[in-house]
This record gives C-alpha cells, sequence and structure tokens, in this order.
C-alpha cells in the first residue's frame, strides 16, 4: 500500500462501449441524411421538451431542488470512498455480496460468473446504461448466456440487432410503423395482424415477455440510487419489467458505477422529486422498487451488487469535469439539446449520447482514445443542456474545459500544425491589441473586392470553407469602426483623443 | 454618465454601424462615450475553440484596454462577447494562474453590460419610441440569441425595447429560443449540423413574413443573414442598435446602414 | 491488490485536491400545506390523470366497494395481514349472511408461510392490499410489504390491483411520505397502472405490472 502513496498515478481510464468509432463530424454528416430519423427525433424530443417544462414550471421549489441536488452529489463525490465503504458496510450486513470491478472486462467476468453459479443459461435483464456501457449483454452472449432485455424500447433494440440511441427511450430513433415492422420480423410468434398502434405494440411485447419473467431464475439489472446509510438499492422505471425482474427471480445481480451513491435516505426525496419530472415529464414514474440486501421471504434471495469504476476515478481526477459524474441519466440534456435533436445518438458512438455523453465518455475514457476528442466539439454551446440539467451540471462549460484538454494533448506532437491551431495563433497576435487589429482592418476594403458588385463572398478555402457551405458572408464594410471613430474624434493638434494608455506616446 | 464603448471585433470590423447607432442611441440619452482604443476581442472565439493559452493575451488586452479607461460602466452590443467578459476572462486567468488579471478581469466584469441590459437596468429605458425617438416602421422578428438568454438572463429586456419603437411591427418568431448554429467554429467543425440548425431558423424566420430578423448579437445574425442571403431570401438582418437608433428624421434602412453622425465627443 | 482496495486507492487519489463537501440547501418544501379534503382531492386529481380508478368511501363502505370491484374476478387474492373487515362484503354467499360465515371460495390467501407459487399467482385476476402511505401532489401510492399488503409479487402477477388508501395516511408531498416509512422494508411506490411511453412518446397504459389499478380512498 504505502508505495502508492506520495506517488503520481496514471488515470484508469473507462472500457467498452465509450468510444466514438468515427469522428461526429462524419457520424453526425451520415445521420443527417436520414430524413425519417429526423422526422422521429424531431416529434419525440419536441413531445418530451413539452411535457418536461410542463411538470417543472408545476413545482414553486424547483430551482431550490435543483440546488439541493447539485450539492448533494459534489458532497457525495467529494466523500466517495467513505461513502462507499459504508454503503458496503450495510448492504452486506443486510445479507447482500458486493463485488467491485476496475473496469468493463472484469464486471463482465464477475456477472457472468455469479450466473454460471446459479447453473442458468438464461437471464432477464431491466434497461441499464452501467450493463449497456460495458457491453454485458454481448460478453454473455460468447459465453453461452443469453440476456432478454424486458424494457420495451431496449427489447425493440435488441430484437432490432440495433444499439440504443437514447439514455431514457433507447429506440426513439424509431417510429410505431418501423417498430411493427421489427416485431412481425423477429419476435416468434407476432400475430401477422398486428397494427402500429402503440398499445396494441405494448401488448405484443407482454405476451412476448409474460413467460420469461414467469420463469427467469436470474435478473441482472442497473440501479439508481444507493443509499449509503441503511445499504439501500432503488430502480425506477414505469412498465413493470422491472419490478418482474427485481421481484421473480431467486438471484438478483445489479451492476451500478461507483458515482451513484446517495449519502441518507433523506437524499432520496431530492431525487425522486427531480428524476422522474426530468426524465419522462411525469410527476411521478409509475414504479420505484427499493431494497436493501435480502428481506426473507419477499424477492431474490441471492443478492448481489457489482460496483464499476471503469473510468469513473479518472474522471473524478479532472477537477473541472469531475461534475459530469453528478448524472442521474435523466436524459433531459439530449431532450432540450439542437445537436442531438438532428442527429440522433448513434452519432456519439457511445452508450452515453448527447451533451452529457460529449463530455462524459471522453472523461472516462480519457481525450485521446479513439475518436472521443471529437466528442467535445459536438455542441454550439448554447446552453440549453444546464439550463435543463436538474443537477445542475454545467456541460458547456465542461465541453469547453475538454476542448482545451484536447488543444493542449496536440501541442508539441504534430509536426505540422492544423489549420485551426495557425488560424488561432494569427487571431490571438491580431486579437490581443488594438493597433494591431486596426492594422488588420486597414485590409477591409480587399474583402470588399473579393466580394465583387453582389457584396457577398460566397466560398472561402480550408476550414472556413465549412461557413460559406450553406452561408455567405456580407461584404466588408469600406472603413472599421475604429478608423470612424479615430477621425471623428480627433483633437485638435490632429491627433486621435485618447482614452487608453496604450495609445499613449 | 461616461460609458466606454467595447465595440466587439465583429461589429468593429464588419458591422460598424452597429457600433455606431449603440453611439448614437447612448449620446441621445445624453451621456457621453468614449472608446478606449487598445481594445480589440473579449477572446471568446480562442476559449471556445479550446486555445486557452491564444486567448490569454486577448484577455489580458480587453483587461488592460478596460481597467485603465476612465469610465462609469462599459456596454457592448453583444450578450455573447459581454458573458464571456463576465464569466470567462476570470477563468482563462485563473487557467493561466495569474490571480492579478483574476482580480482585474472579475472588477472589469462587474462594469461591462449589454446594450439592452445598460438601456432598461441602469439608464432607465422604458419606451424607446418615447425616450429615443425610435422609429422604424417595419414588419420585423426577432431572435433573442442563446447567451444573452441564458448566461445573462436578459429575458424580455431586448424584444420589451423593440415593442416600444415607433411604427414597429414585431412578428413572433417560432422555437424563438433554439440555437441558430452559430457557435463559432462550431459552424466550421461541425457544419452540417450547424448548418441544419440554420436552416430551421431560417425557415422560422421566414415563416414569420418579416422583412428582416433582428437580435443583439452580429455574430448570430451574420450566421442567420449568411444563410437568409444563401437561399436567394430577400429576408435580412439587422442588429437591434440600429433599429433603436433609427429615428423620423435618419431612417435605418432594411439593408442596414443608418446614416449616423455624431457629435464630437466633449471631454 | 485487490479490485476494491484498487478502486478505493483510484478514487482517494483523484480527490487528493480534497474538494469540499457543501452543506446541502434545503430550501425545498418539506411539507405541503394542504390537508383533510384537500389533499383527498388532489390525489384524486393525480390518480385519475394516470388512468388509475379511483373511489372514495367511508370507511364502512370499503367492503361493500371491494366486493363490487371483485365481481367479475374469478379468483383473488390477499395478503394474511389484510383487514378481515375490508373482506366482509366478500363472504358469506352475497345474500346479507353474518360476515365471516362462509368464505367466499375465490380468496387465495398469501401468507409467508404458505407463499403462493409464481404460476399460482399468475392465475389469479385481482389482488386487494392496503398501503403504508401515499403523495397526494404526485399520485404516488407506497407499499412496503407490511402484513396488510403482502410481499412484492402478490401486487406485481396479478392484473388488478385493488389498493386501499385510509385518509389519515395521505401526505401532501414527497419529503413527508417519505418520512413516514422505514427506506430498509421493501419498497414500492406506485403511480398508476403500468405504463410506457417507449413508442413515438405516447404514454400507453398497461404493460407488464398490472393493466388496472382501482384505489379506494377511505376516509
Amino acid at each position: 500500500m504505502s508505495t502508492f502513496l506520495g506517488m503520481p498515478s496514471l488515470p484508469a481510464f473507462g472500457s467498452g462501449n465509450l468510444f466514438a468509432g468515427e469522428s461526429f463530424p462524419k457520424a453526425a454528416h451520415r445521420e443527417l441524411g436520414n430524413a425519417q430519423l429526423r422526422a422521429n427525433l424531431g416529434h419525440a424530443t419536441h413531445t418530451i421538451r413539452d411535457k418536461r417544462i410542463n411538470v417543472v414550471s408545476e413545482l414553486p421549489d424547483w430551482e431550490q431542488l435543483r440546488d439541493a441536488g447539485s450539492a448533494i452529489k459534489q458532497s457525495v463525490m467529494a466523500r466517495l470512498p467513505e461513502l462507499l465503504e459504508q454503503f458496503e458496510e450495510n448492504f452486506t450486513a443486510r445479507g447482500g455480496v458486493i463485488h467491485w470491478a476496475r473496469d468493463a472486462k472484469e464486471a463482465n467476468s464477475i456477472v457472468a460468473g455469479l450466473i454460471r453459479d446459479t447453473g442458468e443459461t438464461e437471464v432477464v435483464k431491466i434497461k441499464s446504461m452501467a450493463t449497456q456501457e460495458i457491453g454485458l449483454n454481448e460478453y454473455l452472449e460468447e459465453q453461452g448466456i443469453e440476456a432478454f432485455e424486458t424494457d420495451l424500447a431496449e427489447l425493440i433494440v435488441q430484437l432490432d440487432h440495433d444499439k440504443p440511441s437514447h439514455i431514457l427511450v433507447p429506440a426513439i430513433h424509431k417510429n410505431r410503423t418501423e417498430i411493427r415492422d421489427i416485431f412481425l420480423r423477429e419476435m416468434p410468434g407476432a400475430d401477422p395482424d398486428l397494427t402500429n398502434e402503440p398499445s396494441v405494440l405494448a401488448m405484443a411485447a407482454r405476451e412476448h415477455l409474460r413467460r420469461k419473467f414467469l420463469t427467469a431464475k436470474v435478473a441482472v439489472s442497473g440501479a439508481n440510487f444507493a443509499l449509503a446509510d441503511s445499504g439501500t438499492l432503488a430502480v425506477v422505471e414505469s412498465e413493470g419489467n422491472g419490478r418482474m425482474c427485481l421481484t421473480l427471480p431467486e438471484t438478483l445481480i445489479t451492476v451500478m458505477g461507483v458515482e451513484k451513491l446517495l449519502p441518507t435516505w433523506q437524499d432520496l426525496e431530492v431525487f425522486m422529486q427531480l428524476l422522474p419530472r426530468s426524465s419522462t415529464g411525469e410527476r411521478m414514474n409509475p414504479y420505484t422498487s427499493l431494497w436493501t440486501g435480502v428481506t426473507e421471504g419477499d424477492g431474490p434471495q441471492n443478492v448481489h451488487l457489482v460496483l464499476l469504476d471503469n473510468g469513473r476515478s479518472a474522471a473524478l481526477a479532472d477537477e473541472m469535469g469531475r461534475s459530469a459524474l453528478h448524472c442521474i441519466r435523466c436524459s433531459a440534456c439530449m431532450n432540450v439539446c439542437p445537436v442531438y435533436e438532428r442527429t440522433g445518438g448513434h452519432a456519439y458512438g457511445s452508450t452515453y449520447p448527447g451533451p452529457i455523453g460529449a463530455i462524459l465518455s471522453p472523461l472516462l475514457t480519457g481525450i485521446e482514445a479513439e475518436e472521443n476528442n471529437s466528442l467535445p466539439y459536438a455542441s454550439s454551446l448554447c446552453g440549453a443542456c444546464y439550463d435543463a440539467c436538474p443537477v445542475k451540471i454545467n456541460i458547456p462549460d465542461i465541453l469547453v474545459h475538454l476542448r482545451s484538454v484536447d488543444v493542449d494533448s496536440k501541442r508539441g506532437k504534430k509536426k505540422v500544425p492544423s489549420q485551426m491551431d495557425v488560424g488561432m495563433k494569427a487571431a490571438s497576435w491580431a486579437l490581443s491589441s488594438g493597433k494591431r487589429l486596426g492594422l488588420v482592418e486597414k485590409g477591409l476594403p480587399l474583402g470588399r473586392i473579393a466580394a465583387g458588385p453582389d457584396k457577398k463572398i460566397t466560398k472561402l478555402p480550408g476550414i472556413a470553407g465549412g461557413w460559406t457551405q450553406s452561408r455567405d458572408i456580407p461584404a466588408p464594410p469600406a472603413q472599421s469602426f475604429r478608423d470612424w471613430w479615430a477621425k471623428e474624434h480627433q483633437t485638435p493638434d490632429n491627433t486621435p483623443s485618447t482614452n487608453n494608455k496604450e495609445a499613449q506616446p | 454618465m461616461r460609458i466606454a464603448l467595447f465595440a466587439t471585433c465583429i461589429v468593429d470590423a464588419m458591422y460598424p454601424a452597429t457600433a455606431r447607432a449603440t453611439v448614437k442611441i447612448l449620446e441621445r440619452l445624453g451621456h457621453e462615450v468614449v472608446f478606449p482604443s487598445g481594445q480589440a476581442c473579449c477572446g471568446q472565439m480562442h476559449v471556445n475553440s479550446g486555445y486557452l493559452k491564444e486567448a490569454v493575451p486577448v484577455v489580458a488586452n480587453h483587461v488592460a484596454a478596460f481597467d485603465t479607461a476612465d469610465y462609469d460602466v462599459a456596454v457592448a452590443p453583444s450578450g455573447s462577447c459581454v458573458a464571456s467578459v463576465k464569466h470567462q476572462h476570470p477563468m482563462v486567468a485563473r487557467s493561466c494562474g495569474d490571480t492579478a488579471l483574476e482580480a482585474r478581469a472579475t472588477a472589469v466584469g462587474a462594469k461591462t453590460y449589454e446594450l439592452s441590459e445598460l438601456l432598461v437596468d441602469v439608464l432607465g429605458v422604458t419606451d424607446a419610441g418615447a425616450q429615443l425617438g425610435s422609429y422604424f416602421p417595419h414588419r420585423v422578428t426577432y431572435h433573442p440569441s442563446c447567451h444573452g438568454m441564458r448566461l445573462l438572463r436578459l429575458g424580455d429586456r431586448q424584444s420589451r425595447l423593440l415593442r416600444t419603437v415607433q411604427g414597429i411591427e414585431l412578428a413572433d418568431l417560432p422555437e424563438a429560443d433554439q440555437c441558430c448554429g452559430f457557435g463559432g467554429t462550431f459552424s466550421m467543425k461541425n457544419a452540417d449540423v450547424s448548418s441544419a440548425m440554420l436552416q430551421d431558423k431560417a425557415d422560422n424566420v421566414r415563416s414569420t413574413g418579416a422583412e428582416l430578423c433582428t437580435g443583439g448579437d452580429a455574430s448570430c445574425l451574420m450566421h442567420i443573414g449568411g444563410g437568409l442571403s444563401r437561399e436567394g431570401s430577400p429576408v435580412t438582418t439587422l442588429h437591434l442598435a440600429e433599429i433603436l437608433a433609427s429615428t423620423m428624421a435618419e431612417q435605418a434602412s432594411v439593408a442596414g446602414e443608418v446614416r449616423v453622425s455624431t457629435g464630437k465627443a466633449t471631454r | 491488490m485487490s479490485a476494491r482496495d484498487d478502486i478505493l486507492t483510484r478514487i482517494r487519489g483523484a480527490l487528493k485536491d480534497s474538494p469540499e463537501a457543501p452543506e446541502i440547501p434545503r430550501e425545498y418544501r418539506s411539507a405541503s400545506q394542504l390537508d383533510g379534503d384537500a389533499l383527498i382531492e388532489l390525489l384524486v386529481d393525480r390518480l385519475v390523470d394516470y388512468k388509475a380508478q379511483v373511489a372514495v368511501v367511508a370507511e364502512a363502505e370499503v367492503p361493500a366497494r371491494i366486493a363490487s370491484l371483485l365481481e367479475g374476478a374469478r379468483t383473488y387474492v390477499v395478503p394474511a395481514g389484510l383487514d378481515d373487515g375490508w373482506l366482509a362484503g366478500l363472504d358469506g354467499g352475497g345474500d346479507g349472511g353474518a360476515p365471516g360465515s362462509r368464505r367466499d371460495s375465490r380468496r387465495r390467501l398469501d401468507s409467508p408461510a404458505q407463499p403462493l407459487t409464481v404460476a399460482e399467482l399468475d392465475g389469479v385476476d385481482a389482488v386487494v392490499t392496503s398501503s403504508a402511505v401515499a403523495v397526494a401532489e404526485t399520485g404516488t401510492i407506497l407499499l412496503d410489504g407490511s402484513p396488510n399488503q403482502g410481499r412484492r409479487a402478490i401486487s406485481l402477477v396479478p392484473d388488478h390491483h385493488i389498493c386501499v388508501v385510509r385518509a389519515a395516511d395521505i401526505a401532501g408531498i414527497l419529503p413527508e411520505a417519505l418520512r413516514r416509512i422505514d427506506g430498509t422494508r421493501p419498497i414500492t411506490m406506485i403511480s398508476g397502472p403500468s405504463a410506457t411511453s417507449d413508442i413515438e412518446l405516447e404514454r400507453v397504459e398497461g404493460v407488464h405490472g398490472p393493466r388496472r389499478l382501482d384505489v379506494i380512498i377511505a376516509r
């Protein structure tokens, strides 16, 4: 132990489904070309936005709840080691078994081992971001264990051999007709006369899964909250598939990130007000289950919890970025994000899409992993996400911070600086002095010549060509304001008046 | 009151009429305007693009230009640049460990106002027609830029001022609170997404039947206007300072370029 | 080093700047100003919004109400600790015979000593339970596994849940309700029948949990 004290340790980054396989602009370009996707996303995000606004504006103390939620999470991060130990003690005292996993691989092998110990080869699953993150289903399949997703949207995605594109509504990119077609194609015994009515489709899912619920011996879940002072776990859901999984099987294996703790039972009163209104836009979600270890005669008698690091300690080490770990996975940020609304979740590559994904993924993996350094740029910094976040994660500031981490990570490593590097350096020179900017502005008439008789510039070279792909630039003025001011305010001795020491001789 | 104008680099170089209109409005209210000549840029483009190191001299220059000049308050016709001065400058100074610069930046930020904020909160303008003689007989729609709305919490200050301009017909912009897609270098780095956002904004602007779209940030207006121009739309953009400065005697044209002549500053 | 120690060491290392744990500002409401009829009215409004069926009846009318709701049920389950009086309307053959004189043959009793199997639960049409506490503002009913509510499975598998809420157990807002219960019990918070919004964000009531929720508020 002592050898670690005082030694600068390298951050332990996460693995699994946390990577943008291709750069965001490239992926976004492809997704933007899918008109059906854009229509589906536009409809869905606008619907949920309106619902959220309605239920949030109903509460007179919404801002106070956000303040409390933010402070509680900040406190959790500051006290994380102590709270984890407290939670472990309480959970274990009540008959639960805790496992610790450094990364995705370790978590997967723990879960597979626990399932094998039961002798079962099938498990039912509750939608969980943590198990999505570690790629548990794929791993279990390799191990000969079949995992059945039971949340309707996860079921749709699993049947379609697709990837989730949203934290809360993984099949948000599919409309009802596409879902009907998936059911007809992939669901054994689906009624050939199935209509595309959401209620009819929900009933088909009920029929499909009912037998599984009633016979499953092992369930795998995530957790929304873990209360340190009692060892209690919570799952928030809507359909009742969660209750089925948490109640009927003999063995329950929960996988949860270490950051999900709340210090006390009282804190639940804050988060159970923040989460449902922010996520589904409901006053309360239909079902929330809370369990504390094992309860004799009620629910699973073998209760396990896998506590997952997978890059969370690395994110925690980033003082500017650590508040990304406050995230309660409500998805409000992606529902209000103009970028997400147009590209959908797949463009982000990682399990975590949208504004939170654009900061969380690179924080968990390190900025230099694969194409994750393109994610912090996937934002116009409009700030809608920060306003919507129930725990007040300042996503725009963290995006900007991570951009600077990205830029700094490349300094001195590239043989040839990028166009952006060169431009920024030149701009820094020109824009850090009024005199120099004034000199540059003397060139404005050249721009007028370039603009020609139409008085607009329609094509620029290099990265600036991104602008002129859809936008003109007006012809610059004949004279800058600075010039005009100097001429208007010449003093009798014919030198411009000064109110600034830089211009003094 | 002695008011220091922070023109912002984009207005200084590309939209000088906006700065001249700002001067006109303030002088019409009886205030003295000064222009600290050392000023250049707020450095937001550098900060937001991750070039923090390159932002430091830009921020230091702004702070130097504005913490030595003799004035009561500073004003800029831009919500975004004011938000940068207020929120980003101290952060940039902190990032390079310059605590003295951080303190000076914080002091400058505290004295800096966005134009509508200054007019409404400090100078007590409630009726632009009556107090400024603002007259602009056109159908106009208004885009509230993100940083003014969310970082400065300008609320309805800009639209309230616009509503009191004589002769104006203000048409509500559908989905007004949605970003136009500019985002500085975002418009180049993620040109496709930016263009998709702009397309929706332009569609919404055109749906209002307005002759022009106004707002408080020249950068967003250049973006929206650039998109409309590319589409061949006759709809243009014009900064709200120019609408407020427009009078019966000196009307701003829809294409911009209000003819404004100010008296020489008296010291 | 064990994974546990490794992770805790990493986390301690990540916090070497010793960030402060702030005081938690709890300026949000800790109690509502509502009482009596206003609480009931609000709870009813919220439950109806979730598409639950609600009846507000006098305590004495609970048995009749339960009996009437169970009219179409071939079988139903009750937890062993349910108030016998509530089932009085079902016993005695339904012709005014003395309560308890003849136990309703449709009834299945679930007790810790003799729990029903999952298959048996799947075969019953309805379940009758009491409740621990309710939240008017959010239309939420909390079950805590007390003897009059039974284990979690019985209020889950049957497709029709009849739940009795005593007026005295209605809290105005969530913080009040959570103060009234023991968080270490197995708790289920129920806000309407099961539902999903997974298809185009359109809410559909009734998926895997009970598709029908009848709430009887007894005052």
